[in-house]
């Protein structure tokens, strides 16, 4: 697959809770294409199903209706076993609340997807030193996430997403926790995420973290409507956040 | 569920404690009922009516019955050949033990009356027929008496060839007709004295080795001497009750640990708020205190009044007496230790958890936030070289160390006391058959032992599946608690990339690493535990492969309790629960 095709796709895709009068469309028909290396940006207000389009997207729940696509294969009719082998090899996952395991060192989160995707031991730790590298925490691999500050725990969390080299990136509100240093930290390490050629999806209720990507959708009521191709990319808008935050 | 736990482990204590000398009244009513003698005289061997006839004219026998040729004929009835005491009684009444018809009639010529116990172990009854030493005899009747214990006449003859034969009335003649050369006639004779307190020092003033040391020859056995033989009935069910409720109390400990654990964890807000409004942490560490206490207190009366209502059944002293032993008295002290043990134990469970929430900081309280877990390095470090489900098992198993010792902990009392059975088992088979495990040897069965040992099987039963069904509950507890307390764990681990199987094998496995360890403790408790009990009597080994089984089967159950828990905790919304635990 060459860049700009759709590496994930999703045509009708409904998530509903409740039925009758109580019926909640937290997705609502939405079509969607994410093409290879682009940084796709989905804003919205609090409940408008910018979350639970992502999880759908990412295999963690499943749609009521609709299908959905990634690499080619469909998966809204995946098994369970089947949705999980996909989390662990192609996707990860970047959340607001970190979600890291607290009795592990950071080195031992990012590793544990290396584990469960069945790696040797030693490949995987030489892989999580490789990537608390990249986001500038090799110092801080033996330290448990409550030694660290929200920033370092949402680096830790970039790096275990990208430890099986998956083929796309989803982020949940990734700086909704942090404060203007700490997100721009993220920043740069997603735009760098950007350069490497990783496909991102970020959910942010940030106009200026959304501004920083290729395309951006806005929701409302679990639907799409807007949807505005941001020009010159990720990372001129990045720098001048950066010179915004002085 | 709390109060049903207390509920099992006070009844048991109850029990225990209850059942002191509860025999004693049966073996009164059939004494009067029988006109039961004080003083059993007996002597076996050609010399045998010689060294008894005298004695019914001793000073201080005021009336006698016999003396009555005994023989000792082998019997064969419904599959089963035993050895029985064949006493010959005249066809009219004896003033002096005349054994009380349960049902059929009195012996007459070519009819005999069978003992009820023996005839119960046996499956006989007024009517049926048996052969002794190859000769046809009709059941004319089935009858209790007070002359000989019920739980066999082992002591009688001393033999080993028949450690505990059956008992048996026959026809003088027919009894004379049975002996043979290498089992001569023996003779018993029934007295009846001035004073019956003074039996013992009758029989110890005729019987030249004293009555409590039986070396052949004449030998006198005095009512008392019955009396306590028929109270050892229930007193190996005391001390297997006793130590099974004591068992039952360290499940219980195990059970509330669990369950308060639980429970003080779903309030944690409620301990925020009572901390927000002023309340110190000793107000609320005494406020969740005494909620558990004024629990434990109600379920301790519960199980007083259950122990007493179920007592009698367990104390019905088997058919070789008349009546039962009725309601034992609950008194002062059985209410005081069972009400003690009641609170000790909701203590004992309930402190630390409690004092853990008085400590805990408002604000963690008030945000409902999760305990943290421990971390264990090394065993995290050696996991990852494990696969999948048993890394995640080790690991979680690991953030809660406490809760691993709590279920190896109550594996292994259970097993302890399923070790102990059979143990038990092992050793009354010996008793009965010759063999530890229980096959019949038909040249040295003995049916004597058959009610007894019937009896503490059952009581042994009781107690084991009480033990059982209380780690059956703490097995899913833990589990429960474990599925409960790594929701968000597991969650993100899903989201990582496990699979539900992976996580509910992980779960599973979490409980039955600890089994496994537990199981096979409680194979050492467990032959600890019955040594102790036996106090130095003989102890005979089940063969090997039931303790295999006992320690295999537990695992394999532990892993079928916490197959279900598991499998719905590996399957809980993912999204969900991570859109919501705000870690």
């Amino acid at each position: 697959m060459k860049t700009g095709d759709p590496i994930a796709r999703a045509r009708g895709l409904r998530k509903t809770y409740g039925k009758d009068d109580g019926l909640i469309r937290a997705v609502d028909s939405v079509d969607l294409d994410i093409t290879r290396g682009e940084t796709l940006a989905v804003m919205g207000p609090s409940g408008c199903g910018k979350s639970t389009l992502l999880h759908l997207i990412g295999g963690l729940d499943r749609p009521s209706d609709g299908e959905l696509w990634l690499r080619g294969r469909r998966i809204d009719q995946l098994s369970e076993r089947a949705l999980a082998q996909m989390r662990c090899r192609e996707v990860g996952f970047v959340f607001q609340a970190f979600h890291l395991m607290d009795e592990l060192t950071a080195q031992e989160n990012v590793e544990l997807p290396a584990l469960l995707a069945g790696r040797p031991p030693r490949s995987a730790r030489r892989r999580a030193g490789e990537l608390l590298e990249q986001v500038g925490l090799a110092d801080r691999a033996g330290h448990l996430p409550s030694a660290l500050s929200g920033g370092q725990r949402q680096r830790v969390a970039i790096a275990r997403a990208l430890a099986n080299d998956p083929v796309l990136v989803l982020a949940d509100e990734p700086t909704g926790n942090l404060d203007s240093a700490a997100t721009l930290d993220v920043l740069r390490l997603f735009e760098g995420l950007h350069s490497a050629g990783y496909t991102l999806v970020i959910v942010t209720h940030d106009e200026r973290i959304a501004a920083t990507a290729d395309r951006l959708v806005s929701m409302r009521d679990g639907a799409f409507i807007e949807e505005t191709r941001l020009t010159g990319g990720t990372r001129p808008r990045l720098s001048a956040l950066i010179e915004l935050e002085g | 569920m709390l109060v049903i736990v207390i509920v099992a482990a006070t009844t048991a204590l109850t029990l225990g404690l209850v059942l002191r000398g509860v025999t004693a009244h049966p073996y009164q009513t059939t004494r009067q009922a029988t006109s039961g003698p004080d003083v059993l005289a007996t002597d076996f061997g050609h010399a045998a009516l010689a060294h008894v006839a005298p004695l019914a004219h001793a000073r201080g026998v005021v009336r006698s019955s016999g003396p009555f040729p005994v023989a000792f004929p082998v019997l064969r009835a419904n599959g089963h050949t035993d050895a029985v005491l064949a006493e010959g009684r005249d066809t009219g009444p004896a003033p002096v033990d005349q054994p009380k018809l349960a049902e059929g009639s009195w012996v007459r010529s070519g009819a005999v009356v069978v003992e009820r116990s023996f005839a119960d172990a046996l499956g006989l009854h007024a009517g049926d027929r048996v052969t002794l030493n190859g000769r046809s005899f009709k059941i004319a009747g089935v009858a209790v008496t007070a002359a000989l214990p019920v739980n066999g006449l082992g002591f009688l003859e001393g033999s080993t060839q028949w450690p505990n034969p059956g008992l048996i009335w026959m026809t003088q003649a027919d009894a004379r007709s049975l002996a043979t050369s290498h089992y001569p006639l023996g003779y018993l004779l029934n007295l009846k004295l001035t004073g019956p307190a003074a039996a013992e020092a009758f029989a110890n003033r005729f019987d030249p080795g004293g009555y409590t040391n039986n070396t052949g020859g004449l030998y006198l056995i005095p009512w008392q001497m019955i009396s306590r033989q028929d109270g050892l009935l229930v007193r190996h069910e005391q001390n297997i009750i006793l130590v099974g409720s004591w068992l039952l109390a360290l499940l219980a400990i195990g059970s509330l640990v669990i369950l308060v654990g639980g429970r003080m964890a779903e309030q944690n807000r409620r301990v925020g708020l009572l901390k927000a409004v002023g309340g110190t942490p000793a107000l609320v560490a005494g406020v969740l205190l005494a909620e558990y206490l004024a629990l434990a207190l109600i379920a301790a009366a519960a199980g007083l009044v259950i122990g007493r209502l179920v007592a009698p059944l367990l104390t019905n002293p088997g058919t070789g007496l008349l009546g039962t032993a009725g309601a034992p008295q609950l008194t002062v002290f059985t209410v005081a230790a069972v009400a003690a043990v009641a609170l000790a134990v909701t203590v004992l469970a309930t402190l630390v958890p409690a004092l853990r929430a008085a400590r805990t900081s408002t604000v963690r309280a008030l945000a409902d936030a999760a305990r943290q877990p421990r971390r264990r390095a090394w065993l995290i470090g050696h996991s990852a070289r494990l696969p999948v489900p048993l890394l995640l098992a080790v690991r979680l198993a690991a953030r809660r160390p406490r809760r691993v010792l709590l279920s190896a902990g109550s594996i292994a009392v259970t097993v302890s006391g399923i070790v102990a059975v059979l143990f038990a088992h092992a050793t009354l088979a010996v008793s009965q058959f010759g063999t530890s495990s229980g096959t019949a040897n038909p040249d040295r069965s003995d049916v004597g032992f058959i009610s007894q040992a019937a009896r503490e099987d059952q009581v042994l039963l009781i107690v084991t599946i009480l033990l059982v069904a209380l780690a059956a509950v703490n097995v899913i507890f833990i589990t429960r608690a474990t599925v409960q307390d790594s929701r968000h764990a597991s969650a993100v681990t899903r989201a990582l990339g496990a699979t539900p199987d992976q996580l509910a094998l992980g779960l599973s496995a979490a409980q039955v690493l600890p089994a496994l360890a537990g199981a096979l403790l409680g194979l050492a408790g467990g032959f600890g535990l019955f040594t102790l009990e036996a106090q130095g009597g003989s102890v005979s080994q089940p063969p090997a492969w039931w303790l295999i089984i006992a320690v295999l089967g537990t695992v394999i159950a532990v892993a079928g309790l916490t197959s279900i828990p598991a499998r719905i905790g590996a399957r809980l919304p993912v999204a969900e629960i991570l859109q919501t635990d705000n870690a």
